[in-house]
Formats: structure tokens, sequence, C-alpha cells
């Protein structure tokens, strides 16, 4: 280019126009970001949310303290003590998941044989302290009654993959 | 007004003091109103241009939201560095503030509507929007932390190397007008353009001027692409890294005034005013306000449109175009303009 058309374009601001023309091309274009709390976008059936323990349909836990998911965390954010119980089953006394730790990865629901572990749908639990982050074996089971009805949805869908 | 006031029984000097205390009052208020509206469509403008949709929660399409970040600052504690000069920091936000709602004082918004029609208005404009940048020095200054002291240098070099051309670029404009007085002005830019346009922006040899004027506008108020004096990438937060709560919220409201003052002194000098855009008399029944607002807010949507565009400048890209492409062009443009106006005898 020479520097006469240079200096045109430079003094009628010529590159400036052309910017500010695309960017009100945008300022019509539809938004592109959702309402959050009021629209949700959809989720994956394999979506790696809050984690749950499971029961079976009567009520008993899944878990059989296998310890199996403990080993595979890479974040060992997992703690399991177990005990047997009387009647002679083995399970767990203590199961802990340090959720600041954990990265999601999803390891431990992969190695659970007995599908007990699980990383469900939720991902809205925000805490306002630490401590509230650091979930004990009540606390997972009350979030397996909770999400049972989507989590099983969820691993239906997810079956045909697997 | 202070006829109104001397029909209620005041002293004609009592009844002038109540009538400008009214109007200062009032318009203090309308101008803090309108930064908060302004704050809520620069940030909705960016959003959109980014397909975003900006804030939309708080009251009605999210209009109350500068309501409530105000009532948030409110209530945070203000924090004073140890190391701070105490008076000066404390005193600096104040300054801009009050800098920023003086200059307000000979805008007129429409014919005759003004706190103060003095015959120098926009000389005092002049001297009170330089007066800005002490604000911004004396934080700078007062905070004793690096970044605040660079942001602080740069906005001082900033703001006097655009004051210049602003300077030129009125001299242009008072040579057209003839006058110093805002309403003045106004008045004179009536079917400036081929007699049924007003505005002085129709005119080719001030066009230019206009468009050096409103980039000086941005350059003047620190707004993108030239906020160099609050580069986040660089400074922090610039000469603001320091401030918490009010004072914070303080120099938040003195920029947003004196970037909505620049947008209405584009209005009053190249647009004018409150004049409707064309001669035509069924225009003349929108009130001149609404004219006044309508242009002023064109200008403030343009700012915000250039912020969402424009990359930031370096600062030697930034003193380069002040100095060497602004000043010599409205340099040549003063002589230009001289020199047309004499040889089409304006003056005589």
């Amino acid at each position: 280019m020479t520097t006469a058309t240079q200096l045109l374009k430079s003094f009628t601001l010529f590159e400036f126009l052309k910017a500010h023309a695309l960017t009100l091309k945008y300022f019509f274009k539809p938004k592109v970001t959702i309402n959050y709390p009021f629209e949700k976008s959809p989720l994956s059936p394999r979506f790696r949310g809050e984690h749950a323990l499971r029961r079976y349909p009567n009520g008993e836990e899944r878990c059989i303290a296998c310890k199996l998911c403990e080993a595979v965390c890479p974040a060992q954010a997992i703690t399991i003590e177990s005990e047997p119980r009387e009647d002679g089953s083995r399970r767990t006394t203590r199961y802990d998941i340090d959720m600041t730790k954990c990265i999601y990865c999803g390891f431990c629901q992969e190695a659970c044989p007995v599908d007990a572990i699980v990383e469900g749908p939720n991902f809205e639990y925000a805490t306002e302290t630490r401590e509230e982050l650091l979930y004990d074996k009540a606390k997972l089971l009350a979030n397996g009654d909770k999400w049972e009805r989507a989590i099983a949805a969820n691993l239906e869908a997810d079956a045909p993959y697997r | 007004m202070t006829e109104f006031f001397q029909n209620l029984g005041l002293s004609y000097e009592w009844a002038w003091t109540v009538a400008t205390l009214v109007g200062i009052i009032t318009i203090s208020l309308l101008v803090m109103f309108s930064v908060a509206m302004v704050i809520y469509v620069d940030r909705k403008v960016l959003g959109a241009i980014m397909m975003r949709r900006g804030p939309n929660v708080v009251g009605p399409f999210g209009l109350l939201q500068s309501f409530a970040d105000g009532l948030k600052v409110f209530l945070q504690e203000t924090i004073i560095p140890s190391a701070a000069n105490k008076g000066i920091f404390l005193l600096a936000p104040i300054i801009t503030f009050t800098v920023a709602l003086a200059a307000w004082a000979v805008i007129p918004f429409d014919a005759g509507v003004v706190v103060s029609d003095i015959n120098v208005g926009l000389l005092y404009i002049l001297a009170i929007s330089s007066l800005g940048v002490y604000g911004v020095v004396m934080s700078g200054w007062a905070s004793n932390s690096k970044y605040p002291f660079f942001s602080a240098m740069r906005a001082a070099a900033q703001m006097i190397s655009y004051e210049v051309s602003i300077g030129f670029v009125l001299v242009c404009v008072v040579l057209f007008a003839g006058t110093f007085n805002m309403s003045g002005i106004v008045m004179a830019q009536k079917g400036h353009g081929l007699g049924f346009i007003n505005g002085f922006f129709v005119n080719p040899l001030l066009f230019p001027m206009f468009v050096v004027f409103f980039i000086s506008a941005l350059a003047e108020t620190a707004r993108a692409p030239f906020d160099l004096t609050e580069a986040e990438s660089e400074l922090v937060a610039g000469y603001q890294t320091e401030y918490s709560s009010m004072s914070f919220a303080l120099f938040w409201l003195g920029e947003y005034a004196n970037i909505l003052l620049m947008c209405s002194l584009c209005t009053l000098l190249f647009m004018g005013g409150w004049l409707p855009p064309i001669e035509w008399a069924p225009l003349y029944y929108v009130p001149g306000i609404v004219w006044f607002l309508v242009k002023t807010f064109f200008f403030f949507f343009l700012f915000s449109w250039i912020w969402a565009t424009v990359p930031r400048y370096r600062y030697d890209q930034l003193m380069r175009l002040g100095w060497k492409v602004f000043l010599p062009m409205s340099l040549i443009f003063v002589a230009l303009i001289s020199g047309y106006l004499m040889a089409t005898g304006h003056f005589s």
C-alpha cells in the first residue's frame, strides 16, 4: 500500500469505522448467555457433580466398604473405615469426602462395583464455610436419597454406552 | 425562578440565593441520577456488543443495578492504608467529585435553563476540567503505593497533552460563534448548515475539529481506548487501587459525571444543544431539554461503543497522537478558520 492511501486511511479513521460497524452488528445479535438462576443449560447424563451414596430400593445401603474408590482417588479426598455389622456383612462406619480436595474426575464412580458412590447432576452446593464442604456418610446418604431419581435416570440413559 | 421566590415575600437578595441553591441542588441530583443510569447503560451496551445480557436482575430490566451497587459500596468499610497521607487521601475523591459537578453550573439544558449564565462559560469549563486532574494526582501521591503513583503521573501528562488540542478546538468554535457564552454558542448554530441544519458539525471546516474534540474528550476523561490511568493489566486499578467504600464511589461518580459533561459539551458545541436537529417547526414542539438529553445520550452511547471496540493505546502512541497529530491539526485549523472568516468578512 502506498503511503498516500495509508495516510488517507488513518485520517478518515477508516479502520475504526470498519471495526465499529462490526461491533454494531454484534450489538443487535441475539445474546448467547442464559439467565442462569432462572434458566439452566441442559446437562449430560454423564455430568459429574456433587457426590451421593445410593441405596437399594429396599433401603439397604449399596456400599460394601471395598475401598476401591478410596484407593483410586487421585486427590485422596475419600476416607473410609469399616467394620462387620451384626448380621455379618461388611459396612462402612465412616465414609468422608473432602469436597475441597475432590477434582471431580469420576474415578470413584467408575471404580465402584455396586454403583454406590456416584457423582450426581447437582452442582449448586456452594457453602459459606469450608467445614460444610467436608462431607460425611450421613450427608452423602442424604444426597443419595434426595437425588436418587435423577441419578437413576442418568445411569439408565448412559447404560448403552458402557 | 428568582421572581417566584420574590413573590413569596423574600427580598431580592434572599430570593436570588434560594433560587440559585434550588438550581444547584436540582442539577446535582439530576447529574447523579443520570450518572447512575449511564453506568447501567454502559454495562448494558458493553454486554450487548459482547453478546451478553448485562445487568438484568435488580429491578425491571436491571434498571436499579447502579442503586444497588451504590448501597453496597455505601455499607462497606472505608479502609485507609497505614502508609497513606490521610488528609490528602480523603480529600482527593472529594475534589474529583466536586469539580466534576461544578462544571455543570454553566451547561444550558434548554433556553435559559442554566444555573449561572456567565459570559465566559467555555473558559470556566476549561478551567474547571483542568482542575479535575488534581484529584487524581493527589490520590496517586497520598496512597503511597506504586501503582496509584504511576497512574497519577500518566493521568497528569495525558490530560495536559489533550487539553492543549481541546483548547484550540474551542478557539475554532468560539471564532465561529463569536461568544464564550454557552447559550450564545448554541444559538449561533441555529440554521448553520445550509440554513436549515442546526449544529456546527455540518461545517466542513469544523467537522474535523469535532472529531478531534470527541477523541480528545475520550482522552480527557481517561476513557477507553485512552484509559491508561487505570490500565488493569498494568496498574491494578490505577489511582483508585487503595480506595474503598464511599471514597471509591466518589471517584466513580466523578469520572462518569466528567464523561457526561464531555458528552454534553459535544452536544452544545457541535450538535446544536437544545435545538432540534433541523429547522422544522413541528420539531420545536418537543421540549428543548429532550433534544439535549437525546443528543447527550447519543454521545454517551458512542463512548460505550468505542469502549467495546477499540483496544487500549500504548503510552507512546497516546502521546504521539496528542502532540504530533492533534496539536498540529488543530493549529492548522485555527489558522484556516480564522483566515476563512476574515476573507468572508465574518468579523466586519
